[in-house]
């Protein structure tokens, strides 16, 4: 156990290398093999959605050559910013084992709040929005007083939500209906056209690669320092390059047309802050427990209703959230706003992406993924020009494939003992 | 829980001191009026029959279950464990009958839960060192710590558990049944290392149902019988007065058995 450094991975003198049970599972080979055996064992991570994509894409390009023009690739990056955000509020609550049912409701109760706030009141728009997502807050708030106090199954509880605050929706809106945003101010400016400029799509598109490099440059020093095994440095190079690569070879192609959305950007950098959090601080491990055994975690010493009510009440305001980003795509906050079809795309993406329904299990990367097949299947058929029947029907199928292999991908888990 | 139970009674040396714990589960009494002492530097061992609330016994010790009446004195000072980290706090740490571990977390994760090194930035690197060391202290046989807990064997994750407890520098530490899955070197091992914290001066609760587990490490037997105080043994007491005491009964099936096997094979095993 000698602490000093230099040492090849594979050493027996590593703390953690010591066991000869223990296949060797280092440098780039190693790292594809553990990988085949992590989707072998039923860990499929992001790699059905990634599949399903790629499916998709082929086939929608083959039957109509538009769909992956940089132009219709801008607009689908527009859309999935909007009900990206709530998705990534699902991922929260399903997380911990939770639901919620209502988050459509409560991005369309926000769209109207900052409507009637802003045009018909003349609220500046900054307080409007904060209202609007204080208003979402309080409705987490609420789902985890019911579900800590009174215990009642946040499946009903978001349910009644979603017919009450539809309701609130309405009623706000009055029976004047819609309200028009100005369309010239920034908030419809930042969800209808605001792109960034080519030389900075380029430098944030460096930034995801450029921080995994460091992070993970600096856990391998600390590793090898406290006598560790530590990924070797050409791993790291390759996995940061690719990273780096693809990015920037997606704003490349973006920038032809239009260029990369700023909303996109704001989401993304949100899935990026959630990641962090949910990975890398004692709360995301404490949601995590929580979603694997409530019971559990309770006995560490987990304060198992405060993580239940964070869960909740960041959904509810990323919903609102969410909202806000469509009532700016839209310039409107109308009758329709979070009606049924938010709902279930949002919910519908964290699953597809690869967050489980049953809790303890999900990453917030799989609302990004997730969003992109759904609006990539909405877009698709819209192009194709096929009526809202069959998008319905397709994208239900999509979502009962990923349920399955969802559910597959569990009991698989479980037997080669990674529940 | 009433405050109102008399503590004066109470040993000034005793860490912790229960006195006339109750329990009830609607109309069964799981537990009526137990008292029970723990010392620093001393094993007692608490055993019974099932269903003699020695497992309800401890979950009121770690704060899990709350009593119905009676009061618990902590360093001679009343306290109420209202809640698991309330009892985490005092120091007081528990291995659990069912090791209460999330199975979707990895090792390390699971013996730092609740006590992660920086809540805001993880340090994952020292986590796993120290949990390398906890691990290698009780000579545990798990090939990696980053595997879910999923993947490990039932004596494995009774290891885990017990790193656990260990973790935070406890001064009590209750174990139930902490030896029911492991092998014959880690069983060793464990109570090697109930005597190493014995010896640091904690106070230690065992639960077992194997005699040769309590005998070999427990200073003082205390036996429950049906959620009540039944004597307090010491660990060279006789196997039938410790079977006497656990049973209620001089004749029982153990006795029975005894005296059967040690007449084996007579033409007339009939009773008398």
């Amino acid at each position: 156990m000698s602490p000093d450094s230099g040492h090849h991975a594979d050493s027996p003198a590593l703390l953690d290398r010591g066991d000869t049970r223990l296949k060797d599972r280092s440098g780039i080979a190693g790292a594809l093999k553990a990988f085949a055996d992590r989707v072998q064992s039923g860990d499929l991570g992001s790699l059905p959605v990634v599949i399903g994509l790629a499916i998709i894409w082929t086939v929608f390009q083959t039957l109509n050559p538009v769909f992956l023009s940089p132009r219709n690739l801008v607009n689908l990056l527009f859309d999935c910013s909007t009900v990206g955000v709530i998705s990534l509020g699902i991922v929260c609550v399903l997380m911990v084992g939770e639901i919620d049912l209502s988050v459509g409701s409560v991005s369309g109760l926000s769209s109207a709040i900052l409507g009637v706030l802003w045009v018909r009141l003349g609220w500046p728009p900054e307080l409007a929005i904060l209202a609007a997502l204080a208003a979402g807050c309080l409705i987490g708030c609420l789902y985890a007083l019911l579900f800590n106090r009174l215990g009642m199954p946040s499946f009903v509880s978001t349910l009644a939500g979603l017919l009450g605050f539809l309701g609130l929706q309405l009623y706000i809106l009055g029976p004047k209906g819609s309200i028009n945003l100005p369309y010239e101010s920034p908030l419809v400016t930042f969800g209808q056209l605001l792109v960034m400029p080519a030389p900075v799509s380029y430098a944030l598109a460096a930034v995801p690669g450029a921080l995994t490099l460091v992070r993970r440059l600096r856990t391998a020093r600390r590793r090898r320092a406290s006598g560790l095994s530590s990924r070797a440095l050409g791993g790291l190079l390759l996995e940061a390059g690719l990273i780096t690569v693809v990015l920037e070879g997606m704003a490349y192609y973006l920038n032809f047309a239009r260029g990369v959305p700023w909303m996109f950007g704001l989401f993304v950098g949100l899935v990026m802050a959630m990641n962090y959090a949910l990975r890398s601080t004692q709360w995301g491990r404490s949601m995590t427990a929580v979603g694997g055994n409530r019971e559990a975690a309770r006995r560490a010493g987990i304060d198992v209703r405060l993580i239940y009510a964070s869960a909740f009440a960041l959904c509810s305001t990323l919903a609102a959230a969410g909202g806000l980003l469509s009532a700016a795509r839209l310039a409107s906050s109308n009758l329709q706003a979070g009606t049924v079809d938010v709902n279930l795309n949002a919910i519908a993406a964290a699953v597809i992406g690869g967050t489980s329904l049953f809790g303890g299990r999900g990453s917030a990367y799989s609302a990004l993924l997730g969003i992109i097949v759904i609006q990539s299947i909405a877009s698709g058929l819209t192009l194709l020009d096929l009526s809202s029947s069959l998008r319905y029907m397709i994208t239900g199928g999509v979502l009962a494939i990923a349920v399955v292999v969802d559910s597959l991908a569990r009991r698989s888990r479980v037997s080669h003992g990674r529940a | 829980m009433t405050q109102l139970a008399d503590l004066s009674a109470s040993d000034p040396r005793s860490l912790v001191s229960l006195r006339t714990i109750s329990k009830n589960f609607g109309a069964v009494s799981a537990l009526t009026e137990v008292d029970l002492d723990i010392f620093p530097g001393e094993i007692v061992a608490l055993v019974g029959d099932n269903g003699a609330g020695k497992s309800t016994l401890v979950k009121i010790l770690a704060g899990v279950l709350q009593p119905s009446s009676g009061a618990i004195a902590f360093d001679g000072a009343p306290v109420t464990l209202s809640n698991p980290s309330a009892a985490l706090r005092l120091g007081i740490a528990t291995v659990f009958q069912d090791l209460a571990l999330c199975e979707n977390l990895d090792v390390v994760a699971n013996i730092f839960l609740g006590r992660e090194l920086s809540p805001l930035q993880l340090d994952e690197v020292a986590m796993e060192v120290r949990a390398w060391t906890l691990l290698g202290e009780l000579s545990a046989r798990i090939p990696s710590v980053r595997e879910p807990v999923a993947a490990l064997s039932g004596g494995q994750r009774q290891t885990v558990a017990i790193a656990r407890s260990l973790l935070m520098n406890p001064r009590v530490i209750l174990l139930d049944e902490p030896t029911a899955a492991l092998g014959v070197a880690q069983t060793a091992e464990v109570l090697n290392m109930i005597e190493r914290v014995r010896d640091r001066g904690l106070g230690v609760v065992i639960i077992s149902h194997n005699m040769e587990v309590v005998r070999a490490v427990a200073d003082r037997i205390v036996v429950l019988r049906l959620g009540r105080n039944n004597g307090v043994f010491p660990p060279d007491a006789s196997n039938h007065d410790l079977v006497s005491a656990i049973t209620g009964a001089d004749d029982n099936a153990v006795s029975r058995r005894a005296r059967s096997v040690a007449q084996p094979r007579s033409l007339n095993p009939g009773r008398h």
